[in-house]
């Protein structure tokens, strides 16, 4: 059975709200999708009917080719690692990892092996006798994560799996997660409001919001090409301008009309004065309306012609303060029109570049 | 020895005050009272009276029937708080309320109307009868007053715990394949064990102390129906008070003992498991 | 996870259904149907009978009493296990558990003896003239016995779960420790409270084994509803029996009654902090 996931125009509503609004997707095999929303997105939702833990009002269920609506959440081959773990308190960390193969009948001789590799795996050999209730939050989740493969699962899904550990520990086993998924080779869907998270870990992310779909592609392409406004705004820092012509360089706008845009702080070049501008001309005059220490940076809020805007300097550059001139240059914005994003570059580097 | 500690919100000595009294007044000098009067019966006399056969035989009744009673009430409190919580149906309120009817309604009018019910020719009695099993005046009449008493012990004790139940445990065991019997007794029953323990430990200990329901349906019958509040009821009408209070040191310290035993085998799971 | 009713749901509701109306409800309508079997006549003869109304009203006293000094007990000493860290605790909230293990006919026992013939304390009482077994305040006392850990039990876990902050803020501000209870504490705990005085008053109500021992059965005098009943079980005088039965049965009814109201305001009260 190849693990390749295919969802077609899954519709799902719960009382009067629109869980999953025609979802289609397509997850190919050995990879680790994020399935990246706000809260309420219905990507949790998304998840849970891949697992059969709900059943989509209507549309179809693929796993490895073979449509699973009708088949029973336990023989779809299926490992599943709940938000908080869901891990049995009445049993030791061992009896948990073992569950799946008691369920079903595999032979003590074998239960037993696959136990000891998988602890050795999650490196809590020494912990196999211990409760849940005894270990920390990172352990319990690596425990989850043995527990779900045991039964050697085509397909793994995960319900915010970071969201119960200290912010310190996260970022360790986000890492290690990654690794071991990959060691295994086993595809994975996980779900996460954690944009970082998403990035970090997944090869692909999914980005959900009010129950559709609304981009898919490598953490790069989304980051880049942002297809929607909503993933244009919701990934990455963003500041949206109601019309972007008033800016040096974006005059001519484009020809359908609509002129709103989104700037992101790596969009801007502020300088203090001409000096620092490889092209004053075309940079235009702000304020400095407040400026941040961000450890490895300054962010720098800056007004422009009635817009605030929000960048970022570089902390061996003169320093700005509240209140100063700057100049600011505005090197591209996105632009949407009929639901399409386009990327338009500052006009004055074009003309540079021609002439260089 | 005692460290001065300084409280933020006043009232300490006051409160500490008003419990101290009140418990010294109701609980403390009672009990005192009782404990003195009963050091002055010597050992000799007290052996005699505890191991006498009659008395012997009305703490195996009345032990008999409370564990009896406990089980059943395990059984059906589970079934009543696993319905109360799990299902929707009509009248669920109502039948929510009625599960405190016996904390609510005096002992003694229980006692009446089951005696009544259960008799030879009750409503309920008469099938019990021509099946050749006497429910009135007879073990089986004590153990259907205790199960009565018992009710909201277990089924209270057990409804918020499966009420606050994560959803994901059982669809955990679900994602394995795990049947729904196999997913009630591997994973849900074991988290309601503590509670269902708990409750019918309480209601053994209400049981075994139970006078009011049971007095009416026991039908007294010394070596037979005769439960060991009741006897010291006797022991009493015969101003034998030194037998009386016998008695009743070995009922409280038989609850006691189970108490004590629930209490630690909650202990030993916190320790052992960490719950 | 609530599920879906199967015929396995159906049937486990039905079997509950079942055994809730063979012991709860057929007890309930057997009162009514035996008090009234000789007619409404006869019913109403027996509940106004002298003996039966002196009954109820020493119900009622002993009732009342034992409510009330209950409730102050009960506020007092939970604030003081919920509020306050102080070495000792435990063993006071196990003493106010005690009287749970311990059977009603025992702490009747109790009473016989701290007061009784046999008691250090009797040679005095006697030369006073304060008799206190088989007499009234034997009765209210045992009741108070046997009652007194219901509204602690009852507001601990409420008062536990509210924590310390409100109360430690208002001190802050300088309130006094009545200031504190009254206008912080007593309004988050209204409805627990009440729960439990309606609890209270129900076991106070019905207490039957304490109250026997220590009552001495002098009819017209210190006999309870209850006690009453049981004379006039054993006198063969079923109908009386039931009917004086029935008055115990609708107040029963109306404390569940008022108890769910209460539950219901109390879990309200509860999402509106949460």
């Amino acid at each position: 059975m190849t693990a390749e996931v295919h969802l077609q125009h899954i519709q799902k509503t719960f009382g009067g709200f629109k869980a999953s609004n025609d979802v289609n997707l397509t997850i190919e095999k050995g990879r680790i999708i994020g399935l990246l929303g706000p809260s309420g997105s219905g990507k949790t939702t998304i998840l849970r009917m891949i697992a059969g833990l709900e059943t989509p009002d209507s549309g179809d269920i693929y796993i490895g080719g073979q449509r699973v609506n009708d088949i029973e959440p336990g023989k779809r081959g299926i490992g599943f690692v709940f938000q908080n773990y869901a891990l049995f308190r009445y049993m030791t960390v061992r009896e948990n990892i073992a569950f799946g193969l008691t369920i079903q009948k595999t032979p003590k001789k074998k239960i037993k092996e696959r136990v000891d590799a998988l602890t050795e795996l999650v490196g809590l050999k020494d912990f196999g006798h211990r409760y849940p209730m005894q270990l920390s939050g990172g352990q319990r989740q690596r425990v989850a994560f043995a527990r779900a493969l045991a039964p050697e699962p085509e397909l793994l899904l995960l319900d915010e799996p970071f969201a119960a550990i200290d912010a310190k520990v996260r970022k360790e086993l986000r890492g290690w997660l990654r690794k071991a998924i990959h060691k295994l080779g086993i595809t994975s869907i996980f779900v996460t409001h954690d944009q970082d998270e998403a990035v970090e870990v997944a090869d692909d992310i999914v980005i959900v919001n009010r129950g559709h779909i609304e981009q898919t592609g490598t953490p790069v392409e989304i980051y880049q090409q942002p297809r929607t406004p909503f993933v244009a705004d919701f990934i990455g820092e963003a500041v949206h301008v109601p019309d972007f012509t008033i800016f040096k360089g974006f005059e001519n706008g484009r020809a359908s009309g609509a002129h709103e845009g989104i700037i992101r702080p790596e969009f801007l070049e502020i300088g203090a004065d001409d000096s620092e501008m490889r092209m004053p001309l075309a940079s235009e005059d702000g304020t400095v309306r407040g400026v941040y220490f961000r450890g490895n940076s300054a962010e720098v809020d800056v007004e422009v012609k009635g817009q605030l805007l929000k960048g970022t300097r570089s902390l061996e550059k003169p320093p700005l303060h509240e209140g100063d001139t700057a100049k600011v240059f505005i090197h591209r914005i996105y632009s949407f029109a009929g639901g399409k994003t386009e990327i338009l570059e500052n006009r004055a580097k074009q003309i540079d570049s021609v002439i260089i | 020895m005692m460290k001065m500690t300084k409280h933020v919100i006043p009232g300490f000595h006051f409160t500490l005050g008003i419990t101290f009294f009140y418990l010294s007044l109701i609980l403390l000098l009672p009990l005192a009272a009782f404990l003195l009067y009963s050091s002055g019966m010597g050992m000799a006399k007290f052996l005699d009276v505890v191991c006498d056969a009659r008395v012997f035989h009305a703490y195996e009744v009345s032990f008999g029937t409370s564990l009896a009673a406990a089980i059943i009430n395990a059984v059906f409190g589970l079934l009543l708080a696993w319905v109360l919580v799990r299902y929707e149906f009509p009248g669920k309120r109502i039948f929510d309320g009625l599960i405190d009817l016996p904390f609510a309604l005096p002992t003694a009018v229980a006692g009446i109307a089951l005696t009544t019910l259960y008799a030879e020719n009750g409503w309920l009695g008469r099938f019990f009868y021509a099946a050749g099993v006497s429910s009135a005046f007879s073990v089986v009449g004590i153990t259907i007053a205790l199960v009565f008493v018992g009710i909201p012990f277990v089924a209270r004790s057990v409804q918020p715990v499966l009420k606050d139940l994560d959803p994901s445990l059982e669809e955990a065991a679900v994602m394995f394949g795990a049947t729904p019997w196999q997913t009630f007794r591997r994973v849900v029953f074991p988290e309601l064990l503590s509670p269902l323990l708990s409750g019918a430990a309480l209601a053994f200990a209400r049981g075994i102390g139970e006078y009011g329901s049971v007095v009416f349906i026991a039908g007294n019958l010394p070596y037979e129906t005769e439960i060991a509040p009741l006897l010291i009821m006797a022991k009493l009408e015969q101003f034998d008070y030194q037998a009386a209070a016998a008695i009743a040191i070995v009922m409280m310290a038989l609850s006691f003992l189970i108490l004590l035993a629930l209490n630690s085998y909650q202990r030993y799971r916190v320790r052992r498991q960490g719950v | 996870m609530q599920k879906e009713k199967g015929a396995l749901g159906w049937a486990l509701i039905g079997i509950a259904a079942l055994f809730l109306l063979v012991m709860l409800v057929l007890p309930l309508v057997l009162v009514a149907s035996e008090a009234l079997a000789k007619g409404w006549q006869t019913y109403l003869r027996a509940i106004t009978e002298p003996f039966a109304v002196k009954a109820l009203y020493l119900t009622l006293e002993a009732t009342v009493l034992a409510v009330i000094s209950n409730t102050v007990f009960g506020l007092a000493s939970a604030f003081l296990l919920t509020k306050f860290s102080f070495r000792g605790k435990s063993l006071i909230g196990s003493m106010i558990d005690l009287p749970f293990a311990i059977s009603p006919v025992v702490a009747g026992l109790f009473f016989i003896m701290l007061f009784g013939r046999m008691s250090p304390l009797y040679p005095f009482l006697r030369a006073e003239h304060i008799t206190i077994v088989f007499a009234v305040p034997g009765i209210i006392l045992a009741t108070v016995f046997v009652t007194f850990p219901f509204i602690t039990r009852e507001l601990v876990p409420v008062m536990e779960a509210q924590g310390r902050d409100e109360e430690e803020a208002a001190a802050t501000f300088g309130a006094s420790g009545w200031q504190i209870f009254r206008y912080v504490t007593l309004p988050n705990i209204k409805w627990a409270l009440v729960y439990g005085v309606i609890l209270c008053t129900a076991r106070a109500m019905g207490e039957f084994g304490a109250v026997s021992v220590v009552s001495g059965h002098v009819r017209g005098k210190t006999n309870t509803l209850p006690l009453h009943i049981e004379i006039l079980y054993n006198e063969y005088n079923f109908t009386a029996a039931f009917a004086v039965a029935s008055i115990l049965v609708i107040l029963a009814v109306l404390i569940l009654v008022l108890r769910n109201l209460a539950e219901g305001r109390a879990k309200r009260g509860e999402s509106h902090d949460g």
